[in-house]
């Protein structure tokens, strides 16, 4: 593995950069080469959830193009990862092979940490009372941890990274994988339930003692802490990007 | 039928039920705690995975070959001396019942609870034409007498507080003012139907499963309401919708160690009551076979799997969006995920907003018994809407705006560049206000100075990026 891309959402790019800046220094402290193709924008999510397939089209086939030719392909989102690998395939011939490669080789952080890297143990402190939200997609599409409507163990890979660290303390919380209610522009057509169902989740890790709710999505974050500000509840978010990065000290 | 359906608008429709935030809480608590019931039954079944796929394998094959099933089921049932009605929609499925209570000279029946015949409004029809009805399955009672329609397919008076129901009762049966306590309530109830079931002259019944190989039906219920509805009456009618079959009778089994546990976290239903022809010869047994729009799923290879469903309602009780906006907020029979699904394919104009209101969690697909992938049909749906140009246009125009500026990353990055610095130096009130339906509730995040991509070309500057910033 020598050659990797790193694909950055488009929000995360415009408004928290540091969760790519830390995504990035990561995966070089990995002995890696890490690439960000320059004319990346965003992986036609927001299209294509509301049924526009005929915009997505393009953007879904530039992104193809753009990040074909590396060995992989990392993105700190489970939700744009899915895009990408569960729902590619309504834009592209199923025997397209530069679709198919680009589509294997595309991750979501933990999972290339911990299934591609073979990593389990993180270096540093984060001596604090935390909580993992666990988004519907890396969750439900990707597998990236035990479902709670599913009786097939599984490893939550976020959790694996996070409390290798020394001195973090998970607290539980009592619905374990609950959406928060982001889901794109349903956070503005269906607002109320939405706001609803955020404000039970902050709720759900105050109530369980955590200081920080902490996730790899930052789009389900960013719902939540618009709420938070709102309210003024006791509660932060963090990248799990941003964690890791802050714990080893760097 | 050409009866113009007015259209769902759910956000609107849920805004008084989400918003009344004491009762949404309660609403969303009482179906968790179902949910919770049936993942500790699920875990105490070591096959739980692999009975889902056998039930998902047994009904997709029943559904590829229906045409063969539907006649070897008419021919076993007639055989034990049931009559099979075939009706090919609502209207054809109400005149059926009416014809056989004409024939019966019947005017007053007991029904217990068929989501079949709520679909093809049975009830209204028959009022309509002089018939008492009276429906036996408890909520479904709480629910006729309060005018209401019900707001869950396994639950129907989820939605309503033990208090109202005492309001209800007190108004109706006679129970003392501000009688809250369900014990007495239910004995009430009890005691009032059954002077009902004694005066029924005709008892009506949905059907859970169809056998093909032994003609046989099975009606599912808790509180023995559809056996005791069949008992006493003459002639007893089942309504069954034709994707209700099984083929054979062993594969009954896997079916009913999943519906209770699936439906209301119990091993099993109360009551699983077979029915194999009329009871003896003086007794009737009429089955009416309705299609009612099912062959049309039937056609449609993205759609197909949904007449898989055995309305359970566990994916209502997992829906966090159906938790907390109500089963009324959908208008529609079956309400929920599988409701947002079924309810376009009968008429997509009427019940377009259904398949946005979901957040696309993919929770109910996970906890179908059945496996229809729930989340995925109702991502199609919103695929079909547009393409049938149903999506409203200032959202079809905002869709093809995020995609130009998506191909285009120049245009990109100075777009963010320019919104964030807009962010920053604009008076909250202009960036947080009513036209900006995102903050209304929540505060947009702080923008930063710099993007990611700027950051990138000043610091790893050897591939460059925008220049912009």
């Amino acid at each position: 593995m020598k050659n990797v891309a790193l694909f950055v959402p488009c929000y995360i790019d415009q408004f928290f950069p540091n969760v790519a800046i830390s995504t990035l220094q990561l995966l070089e402290k990995q002995g890696l080469t890490v690439h960000f193709p320059p004319s990346q924008t965003c992986c036609g999510q927001p299209m294509a959830n509301t049924g526009c397939s005929a915009d997505a089209a393009p953007v879904a086939r530039k992104f193809v193009e753009m990040f074909s030719g590396y060995d992989a392909v990392v993105c700190p989102s489970g939700s744009c990862t899915s895009m990408i690998r569960t729902h590619y395939g309504d834009y592209f011939a199923s025997d397209d092979e530069q679709f198919i490669r680009v589509r294997d080789s595309t991750f979501e952080l933990c999972e290339f940490l911990v299934n591609q890297l073979g990593v389990r143990n993180m270096p540093g402190k984060f001596p604090h009372k935390v909580s993992i939200h666990s988004s519907c997609h890396g969750l439900r599409e990707l597998r990236l941890g035990p479902c709670s409507e599913q009786m097939t163990p599984r490893e939550n890979l976020l959790r694996v990274l996070l409390e290798s660290l020394d001195e973090v303390e998970i607290m539980p919380i009592t619905r374990t994988d609950e959406c928060c209610g982001f889901g794109g522009t349903f956070a503005v057509t269906e607002r109320e339930t939405s706001v609803a169902m955020g404000v039970d989740r902050v709720q759900d890790h105050i109530a369980a003692g955590s200081e920080m709710m902490i996730a790899g999505d930052m789009s389900c974050l960013m719902h939540m802490q618009g709420l938070i500000r709102r309210r003024d509840m006791p509660l932060k978010v963090m990248h799990i990007a941003e964690v890791l990065q802050q714990a080893a000290g760097d | 039928m050409s009866i113009a359906l007015p259209i769902v608008d759910h956000p609107k429709a849920a805004r008084d039920f989400v918003n009344n935030v004491p009762r949404s809480h309660w609403h969303d608590d009482s179906l968790w705690f179902v949910r919770s019931k049936r993942d500790r039954q699920a875990q105490s079944i070591p096959e739980w995975e692999y009975l889902r796929e056998t039930a998902s394998a047994i009904k997709r094959h029943t559904i590829a070959k229906l045409p063969d099933y539907l006649q070897e089921f008419e021919a076993s049932a007639t055989r034990m001396g049931a009559v099979v009605h075939w009706a090919s929609d609502a209207s054809e499925h109400n005149a059926i019942v009416l014809n056989l209570l004409r024939n019966s000279g019947a005017h007053r029946i007991i029904k217990s609870k068929s989501m079949l015949t709520e679909e093809c409004g049975l009830n209204e029809y028959l009022i309509e034409h002089g018939i008492d009805v009276v429906d036996t399955d408890l909520g479904e009672r709480i629910v006729q007498l309060r005018g209401e329609t019900p707001s869950h397919i396994v639950l129907p008076a989820i939605h309503i507080k033990k208090e109202e129901v005492g309001e209800t009762f007190h108004q109706h049966l006679g129970t003392r003012k501000g009688e809250a306590d369900p014990q007495v309530l239910t004995e009430a109830a009890r005691g009032h139907l059954r002077g009902k079931f004694l005066e029924g002259e005709v008892g009506i019944t949905g059907v859970n499963f169809g056998i093909a190989e032994t003609g046989g039906i099975v009606v599912c219920t808790n509180e023995g309401n559809a056996d005791l509805g069949v008992s006493l009456p003459r002639v007893h009618i089942a309504c069954m919708g034709i994707e209700k079959l099984l083929p054979r009778f062993q594969d009954l089994a896997v079916f009913t160690r999943l519906l209770a546990r699936s439906a209301t976290g119990q091993p099993i239903t109360s009551y699983t009551s077979h029915f194999h022809g009329p009871r003896d010869e003086n007794s009737e047994l009429h089955i009416v076979l309705v299609d009612n729009g099912r062959t049309k799923i039937r056609d449609s290879d993205t759609f197909r799997d949904a007449l898989n469903c055995i309305r359970c309602g566990a994916c209502m009780n997992t829906c966090p969006v159906y938790r907390r906006s109500g089963g009324h907020s959908y208008q529609a029979t079956v309400p929920g995920p599988i409701g947002s699904v079924l309810g376009p394919a009968k008429n997509a104009k009427a019940h377009k907003s259904l398949p946005y209101a979901c957040s696309l969690c993919g929770s109910c697909t996970d906890v179908c018994p059945v496996k229809i992938p729930l989340h995925h049909q109702l991502l199609a749906w919103r695929k079909e809407l547009v393409g049938q140009r149903l999506l409203a246009w200032n959202k079809r125009v905002g869709m093809k705006a995020a995609s130009f500026l998506f191909q285009h990353p120049k245009l990109f990055a100075f777009s963010g560049y320019w919104g964030r610095m807009a962010l920053r130096i604009l008076p909250k009130f202009l960036t947080h206000n009513r036209l900006n339906e995102w903050a209304i509730d929540r505060d947009l995040p702080e923008p930063p100075r710099q993007s990611f991509r700027a950051w990138y070309a000043e610091n790893r500057g050897s591939e460059t990026a925008e220049k912009t910033e």
